[in-house]
């Protein structure tokens, strides 16, 4: 086989970069976060991590080897499988925190909502391709889009993965706006799905509701999940301008934060680093997505473009609404930091992504 | 900048590139939002959120939900929960751990080296954790702690409802006990609101039950100074205490029957034939559950798992047993309902039996000379349903067994009830790939061999025997009441099955039953009562097969001896109650069994006397008042 020796030359090296500095800062982060805790998960999440970065690095590799363009053909087959595991998960699946996630596969446990997010972009990337109308695209022109990923967000929002199917319907929504989606289909779209919520009101599990009501009125549950947001909250406003400092912040060692090395690990960070350190990963997670958004602008092709927009958008909206929870802005859906949080799928998964993207960037070139 | 955002004409589709620009201004924005709100919470509010992170001085209190009470029908509380205090110890709260817990030892009179042993064990968790210096204190210890609070910062005491159990081991099985809640409950529970520490039950109506008795745990949000004492609640949850269930045991049936069974091993259930309704469930020996309620020790705990004796198994429901000759009843009635037999007509028994060259000996040496259905029921012939049982063959029994509700669960809710086996040819085929041989069916025409059941299926298959033929789920909670009075969910009588006999059948069965007990020679005569008229069928089922002489079992070790069994039904002309006893290792059932079958019955007639005199007395005076 011969390697065209402009993909090395063009091979981007700043995506590559920005990733591996928030791996590692996040797997800093969980180090801290397990740190001298007499739990019984003792201090071997951070090697994890890092083996989990190596089986990334791996999986990125194959995401840029074969030319991106030849990818729509494996929308459908990857859509297909993703189906197909989620559906199994409902049955064989391992419960963790009262839901069925994961898949064991023996030596890993996989969880299928993770890939399914790129199976979304895939899909959307392919129905989007071809030029847009001049006025842009109505819904009917795309009902079969709809048809095709709805299953997928049922498919989590029973396990229940409330975190991943918002993501999922926000990647959706995202792609068909890049692709070009007239605005008033947009807002058509927008007011039937309002007008919706009362059906997915119906679908969530008791804790879910528990725990927007909660958000909406923090008080209705001050000992549960009004509780963690409480503390939460003083973990990051304890911080203050430079923090508490690397392995010392408290409200995380003490155990009071839930979920401290998945979910909660920006309030971690916060604690420990404060202000200026928090305006530094928030910073790099702005820039990376600056450099992303140029990128997506200067692909060769629409398909090219939507595929590094899609992987973005699954980036952008699992920052905001991480922060955005731990901070107190939003209810608490269990959505991870990308390439921050501890776990397997999400790292794997978004590290393909990430390969998606350098092989677009680096293929802008060849033609 | 430019490396991030600079876009040329050359680049990409134009609508996308414009388009990529918007962008840039949206994500700029969300991002100045994220970081302002970081920015308020770090920088304006960061000292606020300091304070309140130095010494977590935000706590939860939590206060699990008081337990439902349980009474028996009539009213009389079974199960409890009174107020207690457990003596707890919070390490973070107090400067000098070790010298708080001298001057604790020191109030209390107790050696301090034992308080500091315990510190010492807990010493690995966090430091906020509670430690429990001593569960369920007695009031000195109580007043103490209160009166020098100041000087024992750290230490605490919390009230917590304490399951009490009235009688002690008496309903132990039925109303079973409660424990701490294990690591895999709570994983599989977390989302219901229970917490490391809450108890649960773990066993009989404490665990089948639970969702009612429960109740829902409350708690307080809570601001603590640095010595851990309160400054003020936040927040407040009320909570709500379980519903209070009324069931259908007899406190005094249940007692009866305890005392009946003291020093023995086996069981006595008792229904109301007319519903199901279990009035009494006694298994022995038994265990008092207050001893869970107060914290089982390890090594009470390893007494209980390792006693030869099985005390936590709930034999009349558990315990799967041969029914010996108690199976007759079946028999008699599958033979009458399949025209297998003339009842009249008379067989003679030589005292042994026949099939190829094989002997059934009959358990009466020299045999019962010339037999028809009833005598063969009261004398309990062997011989007679050898041949019956030849008759009808192994599937035609089967039939009929399960149809009084044999070899399945009778659904009662309780945990783990086992289903006896009643086998037949298929059974066979599948479990060991052979036929049925017809030299097999003789031993279970006397219920030996395959066949097993549990006590509780054979005082329901007696139940439907009295009432006429229909077979009721037996069920013991009969209202679930809130705490205000008011009745929650409401149990009665649920058919399993009516099952279609021909007129007649059970008249002739019933017959034979009564002189069982009755009648000159019957096998119950133990049973036999000035009070009431019980009917019944004996049993002896055999633990080991005797291949050598007739022995008696006093002959054989403990272990080997048979089971005594006595199942019947009371009164005999107007059955209200049928009542399965066991006897493990009795010997013969008649001299074993049958008298305990008595005493009960005697009880329960004695208790309805009362109760009708109560009610005249009543009546009597509700037409004096008019």
């Amino acid at each position: 086989m011969q390697i065209d020796r402009r993909l090395i030359s063009h091979f981007d090296w700043t995506l590559l970069g920005f990733t591996l500095a928030l791996v590692l800062m996040g797997v800093g982060t969980i180090y801290s976060a397990n740190y001298n805790i007499v739990e019984n998960h003792a201090g071997g999440l951070p090697t994890r991590q890092l083996a989990w970065l190596g089986v990334g690095l791996v999986v990125m590799t194959a995401a840029l080897a074969v030319d991106y363009r030849y990818l729509d053909r494996v929308a459908y087959p990857f859509y297909g499988a993703m189906v197909v595991l989620l559906f199994l998960v409902l049955f064989i699946g391992h419960s963790g925190g009262g839901s069925q996630r994961w898949i064991n596969l023996g030596f890993f446990r996989l969880q299928p909502s993770e890939p399914a997010k790129l199976a979304v972009v895939l899909l959307m990337a392919k129905y989007l391709q071809s030029d847009e109308p001049p006025r842009g695209y109505r819904l009917r022109d795309l009902w079969a889009s709809f048809v095709l990923v709805a299953p997928l967000v049922l498919l989590t929002l029973v396990q229940p993965d409330l975190g991943t199917a918002i993501i999922l319907s926000l990647v959706f929504l995202s792609m068909m706006l890049m692709g070009g989606l007239r605005l008033k289909s947009f807002l058509c779209l927008v007011g039937t799905g309002l007008a919706f919520l009362p059906i997915a009101w119906h679908f969530l599990k008791p804790y879910q509701r528990q725990r927007i009501l909660t958000f909406l009125d923090p008080d209705r549950d001050p000992l549960g999940a009004g509780y963690h947001v409480i503390q939460s909250k003083i973990a990051v406003g304890s911080g203050r301008l430079f923090g508490t400092g690397y392995l010392h912040g408290t409200q995380n060692r003490l155990d009071f934060l839930p979920a401290q090395h998945t979910d909660f690990i920006f309030a971690v960070f916060s604690e420990e680093w404060g202000f200026v350190g928090c305006f530094v990963l928030v910073g790099l997670y702005f820039l990376f997505m600056l450099y992303s958004l140029r990128l997506v602008g200067r692909a060769k092709d629409r398909f090219g473009a939507l595929l590094a927009f899609g992987v973005l958008s699954i980036f952008f909206w699992h920052v905001v609404i991480n922060v955005a929870m731990v901070t107190g802005m939003m209810p608490v859906v269990g959505v991870p930091l990308p390439l921050f949080s501890y776990g397997g799928s999400a790292l794997a998964s978004m590290m393909f992504g990430i390969g998606l993207m350098i092989n677009v960037s680096m293929r802008r070139f060849t033609f | 900048m430019t490396v991030l955002t600079g876009l040329s004409k050359q680049d990409g589709a134009p609508e996308l590139r414009r388009r990529v620009r918007l962008l840039y201004r949206v994500v700029a924005a969300i991002f100045l939002l994220l970081t302002f709100r970081l920015g308020f919470l770090q920088i304006v509010d960061g000292e606020r959120y300091t304070f309140l992170s130095e010494n977590n001085r935000i706590r939860i209190k939590r206060i699990p939900g008081t337990r439902g009470m349980v009474f028996d029908r009539r009213g009389q509380l079974l199960v409890d929960s009174r107020p207690s205090f457990d003596l707890i110890f919070v390490p973070e709260d107090t400067h000098s751990p070790e010298a708080t817990l001298r001057t604790l030892a020191g109030y209390l009179k107790r050696d301090e080296r034992e308080l500091l042993a315990v510190f010492e064990e807990n010493k690995g968790r966090a430091a906020f954790d509670d430690i429990v210096l001593g569960r369920d204190v007695d009031w000195p210890t109580v007043v103490a702690v209160e009166t020098h609070q100041l000087e024992l910062p750290g230490v605490t005491l919390r009230v917590r409802p304490r399951r009490s159990y009235a009688n002690g081991p008496v309903a132990a099985h039925v109303l079973g006990y409660l424990g701490e809640i294990g690591p895999r409950q709570l994983k599989a529970l977390k989302d219901r609101g229970y917490a490391l520490g809450d108890e649960i039950g773990q066993y009989g109506l404490e665990k089948t039950w639970e969702e009612v008795l429960r109740g829902q745990s409350g708690g307080q949000q809570v601001e603590v100074d640095a010595l851990g004492r309160r400054v003020r609640v936040l927040h407040e949850v009320a909570d709500v205490p379980g519903y209070t269930v009324h069931l259908t045991l007899d406190r005094e049936m249940q007692e009866t029957a305890y005392e009946a069974l003291s020093g023995k091993e086996g069981t006595i259930v008792v229904l109301d034939v007319h519903s199901g309704a279990v009035l009494a469930m006694v298994s022995s020996p038994a265990f008092d559950p207050n001893i869970f309620a107060r914290g089982v020790k390890a090594d009470e705990w390893r007494e209980l798992v390792k006693d030869r004796l099985r005390p936590l198994n709930n034999r009349a429901i558990q315990g799967q047993y041969p029914p010996g000759s108690t199976f007759k009843v079946i028999m008699a009635i599958a033979a009458l309902e399949e025209g297998a037999i003339q009842p009249e007509a008379t067989i003679f028994d030589p005292g042994f039996y026949s099939v190829g060259n094989r002997a059934f000996r009959d358990w009466k040496k020299g045999g019962h000379g010339s037999v028809d259905l009833h005598k063969a029921i009261v004398q309990s012939c062997d011989v007679y349903f050898y041949q019956t049982g030849q008759k009808l063959g192994i599937d035609r029994i089967a039939k009929h067994a399960r149809a009084f509700g044999l070899g399945e669960k009778t659904g009662i809710e309780l945990d783990d009830e086992k289903t006896g086996l009643v086998p037949d040819s298929e059974w066979k085929r599948k479990r060991y790939r052979q036929p049925w041989y017809p030299g097999e069916t003789p031993s279970i025409a006397i219920g030996q061999g395959y066949l097993t059941v549990t006590p509780l299926q054979l005082a329901n298959m007696m139940a439907a025997v009295a009432n006429g033929g229909t077979l009721y789920r037996p069920y013991i909670v009969r209202r679930v009441e809130s705490i205000d009075g008011a009745t929650v969910r409401e149990y009665g009588p649920e058919k399993i099955r009516a099952i279609a006999l021909k007129p007649g059948t059970l008249q002739r069965v019933r017959n034979a039953l009564r002189d069982v007990v009755q009648g000159p020679g019957g096998t119950g005569g133990a049973a036999r009562s000035n009070v009431v008229a019980l009917a019944g069928k004996t049993g002896t089922a055999q633990v080991v097969e005797m291949k050598g002489a007739y022995l008696k079992s006093e002959q054989l070790a403990y272990f080997n001896r048979d089971h005594a069994w006595f199942i019947a039904y009371a009164p005999a002309d107007d059955p209200q109650i049928a009542i399965a006893v066991l006897v493990e290792h009795g010997g013969h059932g008649g001299e074993a069994a049958a008298p305990l079958a008595r005493k009960v019955a005697e009880k329960y007639v004695e208790i309805q006397g009362r109760l009708q005199g109560q009610q005249q007395v009543r009546a009597d005076g509700e037409q004096r008042a008019n």
